[in-house]
């Protein structure tokens, strides 16, 4: 992989250079959104258990305050994104299709929206690792760049293994997406916060901010920032998909691997997204919970491109109308182009792990025929993992989800989706694995 | 309010690509070829273009008609079969009868492609199955060299293309003789080396001007048209590659073993159809291994069978059954070098 630094460039071996789309909206200063007068807040907004209501139907809730707690320590509580009441504690639409309990909460016009604290204000320095832990856990932060993984989960490393580097991922990768971006130029002093946390809690003497070299404004903007002894750093890396993956990003900066269905503990590196870190910094410090968060809407179906804060539940209905939706036919995505998630009912919320409403012109995104596989190689050529796709695609058509898995590595698919774009025969690949994956599971737990 | 009657689309992600379409790749092919075309029409007259436009429509016809008996969509508009056509075509010699061209068109895609199950399914090059069909159907004729540069060629026939169907060709020994400028043996480079060892010089070789089939000839052409494609990213650069270490590894070994005896590598690569097999035929996607490692290896193999048919065959020509061959080697090639993926452990850790 030192022959990719050679060419000056720190990259991974294959991956895409798909259109950006991000001068649409990476120059905006990210504005508030005004509250929408209905919130709908899932208990399930992260990997893990949901989260266990503890409102009725009716109280009175203020901004900030815990609506609903952690249920052990896979799970982080939820606090209230606006001043309101209680409306209902029912089920509602979600983004993978299903319907997931959620509490609805009428915001309330006459409140000046000021946040509740949960406690006195907390200094890092003063907390043993387990706190931090605990107080981490307490903001109900998780994985903002799209994963939605708890984040203190990720910040308790074993006591047998030690972690040398704390990877700040401020790749963003996906194209249109622009939220990152932002954050790293409008939000620098709680990020280098964050980040100071983060290295103590994991017990990091370095970190390193990893940034695609198409926002070297942000190398200008950190720098005057870090620290003096050098343990905080920021280096660029070649602009490619899917160089924000955490493999990838490990590769590129330190050529590392982190090994198969491993976690990067295991060799000594911490990885978190820069818009978590810069909320743990914002919040843990004045011990506040998580309210909002910054989205990008975007894409050729809205008049309003921009980054918007906006408090977690807003109805996409909400965003959409803020953002001035134009035509009669869409395609809604919330996340980027490459790994979003579709929706196709306007009332689902934004939750913590949304990054971006993504709103399509339904024509340009017209899907052609499937063809056979001519085994160009092309998806061999961009797997970043080094997969076979095409053998893989060629299983998964024949049913042969079992040779996937044990000959062909089906489970190290972290599903970026760059064999389904290069692909000139439209073989849904990813899709196709995605199904064989879920199946998979499936008989797993048949069997257990 | 976002309109009610709103109609939202759902697919899962991704929901942009961005690559050349199957008709693409074989349109650009189509294209790379071309100049191919002219230069052998240039080099040989209207015999050749006639048996290029008649192999090449005999192949797209043989596609259509067995997608119209099997009631499947129609697929001769993804080009493929234009691109098998014109690669067999160019593999014939010049004075190749029509109706012959006609016979191997229809084999190249009826047993080499359709028979498998159409594009994307075959195990072989079918341009390929449809030249091994005709070598053993005909040997006389697809051995029957006429010289270039016949100063009627752009108004006469060469006398064995206007065969009837069915029908043996006039003999163009006494033809050859007329037309030849200075004293044509009618044998190709690869059959002098065989036969009476002579060594024709590699300059010749390199521009093109010797006896051969029709678009053989110009090793410089085809590694532009080549050059071509593997800018435009419809060629795998990796396979021709191989082929040609393959091949010089493999010359060179008996050349430093005896060179009296043997050929150099040189002319091992620039003679015969070598280099457009390695360029055009090798690289055929499908039939050939997707693996790094595979490539590699099937791309070698190519090159190592050809020097030791050359060398130790009955054959003159060589290289189509080393591709042949390789194609059918291309599964087991491929289960052997799978990819080692990112971040693999061990293979004794990786047993649950």
């Amino acid at each position: 992989m030192n022959l990719f630094k050679l060419f000056g460039k720190k990259s991974f071996p294959h991956g895409i250079h798909p259109d950006e789309y991000k001068a649409e909206t990476n120059a905006k200063v990210t504005r508030r959104l005004p509250f929408a007068p209905e919130m709908i807040v899932p208990l399930a907004q992260s990997i893990g258990k949901p989260a266990k209501a503890i409102v009725f139907r009716g109280q009175h809730v203020s901004r900030g305050e815990v609506i609903a707690e952690a249920d052990g320590f896979m799970s982080v509580p939820i606090h209230a994104p606006v001043t309101g009441t209680v409306k209902e504690i029912d089920i509602a639409a979600t983004a993978k299709g299903g319907k997931q309990p959620a509490i609805i909460i009428s915001t309330s016009l006459s409140s000046g929206q000021r946040v509740h604290d949960l406690g006195e204000p907390q200094d890092y320095l003063a907390m043993s690792r387990e706190e931090i832990v605990k107080a981490v856990q307490n903001t109900g932060i998780v994985g903002l760049g799209g994963a939605a993984f708890p984040t203190h989960v990720k910040m308790a490393i074993p006591p047998d293994r030690s972690i040398h580097t704390v990877l700040v991922n401020g790749c963003e990768c996906e194209p249109f997406l622009t939220t990152d971006h932002r954050v790293m130029l409008e939000k620098i002093d709680n990020l280098i916060l964050g980040i100071k946390i983060a290295m103590r809690c994991v017990d990091a003497p370095k970190a390193i901010i990893g940034i695609e070299d198409n926002k070297l404004n942000v190398l200008t903007a950190i720098e005057p920032y870090l620290p003096d002894d050098g343990s905080i750093t920021i280096e660029a890396v070649e602009t490619k998909y899917p160089q924000g993956a955490e493999k990838m990003l490990a590769l590129s900066l330190l050529g590392i691997e982190i090994p198969s269905a491993g976690l990067p503990s295991e060799v000594g590196l911490a990885v978190f997204n820069v818009a978590t870190l810069a909320e743990l910094g914002a919040l843990l410090p004045q011990h506040r919970g998580l309210v909002e968060r910054i989205i990008t809407i975007t894409g050729d179906g809205v008049k309003k491109p921009g980054n918007y804060l906006a408090p977690i539940g807003t109805p996409v209905r909400f965003l959409l109308e803020f953002a001035e939706f134009i035509g009669d036919e869409a395609e809604l995505i919330l996340g980027g182009p490459m790994m979003g998630m579709p929706t196709r009912s306007l009332d689902v919320p934004i939750t913590k792990g949304t990054g971006a409403l993504l709103v399509l012109d339904k024509r340009a995104t017209k899907q052609d025929d499937i063809l056979p596989c001519i085994k160009c190689t092309q998806c061999l050529q961009a797997c970043p993992i080094n997969l076979n796709p095409s053998e893989l695609g060629q299983l998964a058509a024949k049913r042969q989800y079992d040779v996937m898995e044990e000959q062909y590595h089906l489970n190290d698919c972290f599903e970026c989706g760059c064999c389904s774009y290069v692909c000139p025969s439209n073989i849904p690949l990813v899709q196709y694995f995605r199904i064989a994956k879920t199946l998979n599971r499936e008989r797993h737990l048949e069997n257990s | 309010m976002a309109k009610s009657d709103l109609k939202i689309d759902i697919r899962t992600s991704p929901y942009i690509r961005k690559a050349p379409t199957v008709a693409q790749i074989m349109r650009n092919v189509v294209y790379a070829l071309l100049p191919l075309v002219a230069y052998s029409v240039y080099h040989f007259g209207i015999s050749a273009l006639a048996l290029i436009l008649v192999t090449t429509f005999a192949c797209m016809a043989t596609e259509h008609f067995f997608c119209w008996m099997s009631h499947k969509k129609p697929t001769i508009l993804d080009g493929s079969a234009a691109v098998t056509g014109l690669l067999l075509s160019m593999t014939l010699p010049p004075g190749f009868p029509l109706w012959m061209g006609v016979i191997a068109g229809f084999v190249a895609i009826a047993m080499g492609k359709t028979l498998f199950g159409g594009l994307g399914y075959n195990l072989f090059n079918p341009a390929l199955v449809g030249r091994a069909f005709i070598q053993a159907a005909f040997p006389v004729s697809i051995t029957t060299w006429t010289p270039a540069f016949a100063v009627d060629r752009f108004v006469e026939f060469i006398p064995s293309t206007l065969a009837l169907p069915f029908m043996k060709p006039l003999p163009t020994a006494d033809w050859s003789a007329q037309v030849a400028i200075d004293g044509f043996t009618g044998a190709t480079p690869l059959a002098l080396m065989k036969f009476q060892g002579i060594i024709t010089d590699s300059y010749d070789l390199f521009i093109g001007t010797v006896a051969g089939s029709t678009g053989e000839a110009s090793t410089l052409l085809i590694l532009l048209c080549g050059a071509y494609l593997v800018y435009r990213k419809m060629l795998d650069w990796r396979i021709p590659v191989a082929v040609i270490i393959g091949t010089s590894l493999t010359a060179e070994l008996f050349y430093f073993i005896d060179p009296s005896k043997y050929p150099s590598p040189a002319f091992m690569l620039l003679s015969g159809g070598l280099m457009f097999a390695a360029v055009f035929m090798a690289s055929d996607m499908v039939a050939s291994p997707v693996t790094p490692l595979g490539i590699f290896v099937f791309g070698c193999l190519v090159g190592f069978l050809t020097v030791i048919i050359r060398l130790f065959g009955g054959l003159t020509e060589a290289v189509m059954y080393a591709i042949l061959f390789a194609n059918a080697a291309t599964p087991i090639i491929e289960t052997y070098t799978q990819p080692r993926i990112y971040g693999a452990r061990d293979k004794v850790k990786d047993k649950k």
